[in-house]
C-alpha cells in the first residue's frame, strides 16, 4: 500500500494528463531549437511598468488587497472597458480582479455549474476549459469549429450541440490556437439561439487587443447579452505581463458576486505587485502596447506569406499571435509533423491535437518571436515541408 | 509607405523585398521600387551591421566625444566649419548642438595619445575653433537603440499552450 495515488479522487484521476508534456520534455532536451511553441509574448514587460512595481515595493505595498482587487485598478478598468468596448460595469460589484484570466475561467465555471450541467466548449481552443468544467462537476461538450468557416462558431453547430441540460457556452475569440475572430455579424448570428435557449456565455477575450484589420467586438455589447455574459480578460497578452498573473472578469452582479465568493475563500486576492503594475500599464502603457501590436502584425503577415508560399493551406489569422497551418498535404499527423520537424530542423511547434477537436491536421506556430528567428524558422520548415510534398524530387 | 519600409530596414537590413512586402501587406515590386528610389535619393545611405567590437575581441579602440566651441562665419554660419571637421576620417559623427558649446564631435582612435594628437594637431587649430573639451568613453551600454550586454534574453519556457 505504498502507492500514495490511492488518495486521489476519481474526478482528478479521470482528467487525462497534458498532451504536450512529453513533447515539452523532448523540446527542452534538444539543443539549438527555435521555439514557435510559446503561448506568450516574446517582449518583456515594458520598463515603465516594471519600474512602477519596483516603486510600489519600495513604498511598502506588500499586503493583501480587497478580495475584488484594488479599487484604483477596478476604477481604471471601468474606464478602459468603457472606452475600448463601450461596456459599462460598476467597479464595486461587477468587476473582479483575478489571478490571470485562467482563474477567471475556473471561477466562472464553478459559479454556474450544477452536477451534470453541460457546458459547450468551442474547439480547437486553449487547454483549460474542458478540465475546469470537469473539475466543477459539469460535462464539457466540445463543438468543433472549422477552417472552412474561418474557425468561427456557426449557428447550425451551436444549435446542434444544445440539449435540455446545456447551461452555458465558453469560447475564446480572438482564438488561441487558430487566430480566428468573431466579428459583430458573426456574433449576431448566434445570439438569438443563445437567448432562446437561455444560455450563459463565458467569453474569454484575453486577446481582444490583438485583432488585425478589424476591431474586437465583445458579445456582451449585443442586445440582450450583457445580463447573460461573463467577460474574461487580462494583462498577459497585449500588455506582455504573463508572469504577473493579473486578469479580470466583468459581468452581471449576481454572477461576479458568486465568483468573488469562491475567489475570497480560495485565492483571497490577486498579488498586489501585479495589481500595481497593471494600474501603471492602464494609465501609461498605450504607446508601448501599440508598438508591440504593430510588431505582431508585421510578423503575422510574414509567417502567413511564408506558409502560403511553401504550399500549405493556411488560414490567415485575424487575431492573437498564432498561425494554424494545415499540414495534411505532408501526409503526416500533427504529432508526427511536430516530432519530425523538431528532430530534423530543430524547430518546435505545437501539434494541433493539443487543442482538442479539429486540431488534427494542423500545427500551431506562435509568431511572438523576433523577425530574425521567424525568418530562420520559416526557412527550416519550408525545407522540411518541401521534402514531404515533392517527395524524392528534392 | 516609405516610413514603414525604413522602420523595418533600420532594424533588420537583411530582409529581402519579398519579406518586407509581406510584412507590410504591399506589392513586392512597389517595395523594390521604393527602396531603389530611396537609395538613389540618398535616404538610405548604407546597409551595415551593428557590432559589439569589444565582444569581438577588438577592445583596443578609444572613443571620445569632443565638445567644440566655434565662431560661426559670415554667410556660411556653422556648415562650412562643420565640413572642415567632418572631412577628417578620424571623425565618426558631428552634431550641431544647442547649449554651451556648438559641435559634438565623435572620434575613434587606437589610443588616448592618438585621439589627443588628433585634437591638438588637427581639430583645435582649425580657424574658427575657439576651444575643445574632450571626454573619453569608458563603457558603452546602449548604442543605436540596442543594449549591448542585454541580460534580458528569452527566458520563456519552450512550449506553452
Amino acid at each position: 500500500m505504498s502507492d500514495s495515488s490511492r488518495f486521489l479522487c476519481q474526478r482528478v484521476k479521470d482528467i487525462p494528463p497534458s498532451g504536450i508534456r512529453k513533447f515539452f520534455d523532448l523540446v527542452a532536451g534538444t539543443p539549438g531549437v527555435i521555439s514557435l511553441g510559446v503561448g506568450e509574448p516574446d517582449f518583456v514587460t515594458p520598463w515603465h511598468v516594471r519600474e512602477a512595481c519596483n516603486h510600489s515595493l519600495s513604498q511598502g505595498y506588500t499586503m493583501y488587497t480587497s478580495n475584488k482587487g484594488l479599487p484604483e485598478l477596478r476604477n481604471e478598468l471601468r474606464k478602459f472597458i468603457n472606452k475600448e468596448y463601450s461596456l459599462d460595469y460598476c467597479p464595486e460589484n461587477q468587476i473582479l480582479i483575478t489571478v490571470g484570466a485562467s482563474e477567471g475561467v475556473d471561477l466562472a465555471v464553478r459559479a454556474i455549474t450544477n452536477p451534470g450541467d453541460e457546458i459547450l466548449v468551442c474547439e480547437p481552443s486553449y487547454v483549460s476549459y474542458k478540465p475546469c468544467v470537469t473539475l466543477a462537476g459539469g460535462t464539457p461538450v466540445p463543438i468543433q469549429t472549422e477552417e472552412k468557416y474561418a474557425f468561427k462558431l456557426q449557428p447550425h453547430q451551436l444549435r446542434g450541440a444544445i440539449t435540455p441540460r446545456t447551461k452555458a457556452i465558453i469560447f475564446c475569440y480572438p482564438n488561441n490556437p487558430t487566430g480566428g475572430i468573431m466579428d459583430k455579424q458573426d456574433l449576431e448570428a448566434i445570439t438569438d439561439i443563445i437567448i432562446e435557449n437561455d444560455l450563459l456565455v463565458i467569453s474569454d477575450e484575453i486577446y481582444s487587443k490583438l485583432t488585425y484589420g478589424k476591431l474586437h467586438v465583445s458579445i456582451a455589447t449585443l442586445p440582450g447579452m450583457k445580463e447573460r455574459t461573463i467577460v474574461l480578460n487580462g494583462f498577459s497578452k497585449a500588455q506582455a505581463m504573463t508572469g504577473w498573473r493579473i486578469g479580470y472578469a466583468f459581468g452581471p452582479e449576481p454572477l461576479i458576486g458568486a465568483m468573488v465568493k469562491i475567489h475570497q475563500y480560495t485565492m483571497l486576492c490577486a498579488p498586489i505587485m501585479g495589481q500595481k503594475a497593471a494600474i501603471e500599464s492602464l494609465k501609461n502603457g498605450k504607446e508601448h502596447i501599440n508598438q508591440m501590436y504593430h510588431e505582431y502584425d508585421k510578423r503575422r503577415r510574414l509567417v502567413y506569406n511564408s506558409f502560403k508560399d511553401m504550399g500549405l493551406d493556411t488560414f490567415e489569422p485575424e487575431g492573437a499571435f498564432y498561425i494554424f497551418p494545415n499540414i495534411t498535404k505532408t501526409g503526416l499527423t500533427s504529432e508526427e509533423f511536430a516530432e519530425k520537424l523538431l528532430g530534423e530542423e530543430q524547430v518546435a511547434v505545437v501539434p494541433g491535437t493539443a487543442f482538442g477537436l479539429g486540431g488534427e491536421g494542423h500545427i500551431r506556430c506562435s509568431y511572438a518571436s523576433s523577425v530574425a528567428n521567424l525568418v530562420e524558422a520559416m526557412k527550416r520548415i519550408e525545407r522540411f515541408v518541401q521534402k514531404r510534398i515533392n517527395g524524392d524530387s528534392i | 509607405m516609405r516610413y514603414k519600409i525604413l522602420e523595418i530596414l533600420e532594424k533588420n537590413g537583411r530582409l529581402d523585398y519579398k519579406q518586407i512586402a509581406a510584412m507590410l501587406g504591399l506589392d513586392e515590386n512597389d517595395v523594390r521600387n521604393e527602396i531603389l528610389a530611396m537609395e538613389e535619393e540618398g535616404i538610405i545611405l548604407q546597409y551595415g551591421a551593428l557590432i559589439n567590437w569589444d565582444k569581438a575581441g577588438k577592445n583596443d579602440l578609444v572613443t571620445a566625444l569632443i565638445d567644440v566651441r566655434v565662431t560661426p562665419q559670415r554667410d556660411v554660419g556653422f556648415d562650412e566649419l562643420a565640413a572642415k571637421i567632418y572631412k577628417y576620417p578620424e571623425v565618426k559623427s558631428v552634431f550641431l548642438m544647442s547649449g554651451t558649446y556648438d559641435f559634438s564631435v565623435q572620434t575613434v582612435g587606437k589610443s588616448l595619445k592618438e585621439v589627443a594628437e588628433f585634437v591638438h594637431k588637427k581639430l583645435a587649430i582649425i580657424e574658427g575653433v575657439q576651444s575643445t573639451t574632450t571626454h573619453f568613453v569608458l563603457k558603452k551600454y546602449k548604442v543605436a537603440d540596442v543594449i549591448l550586454e542585454d541580460d534580458e534574453k528569452d527566458r520563456r519556457q519552450v512550449i506553452i499552450p
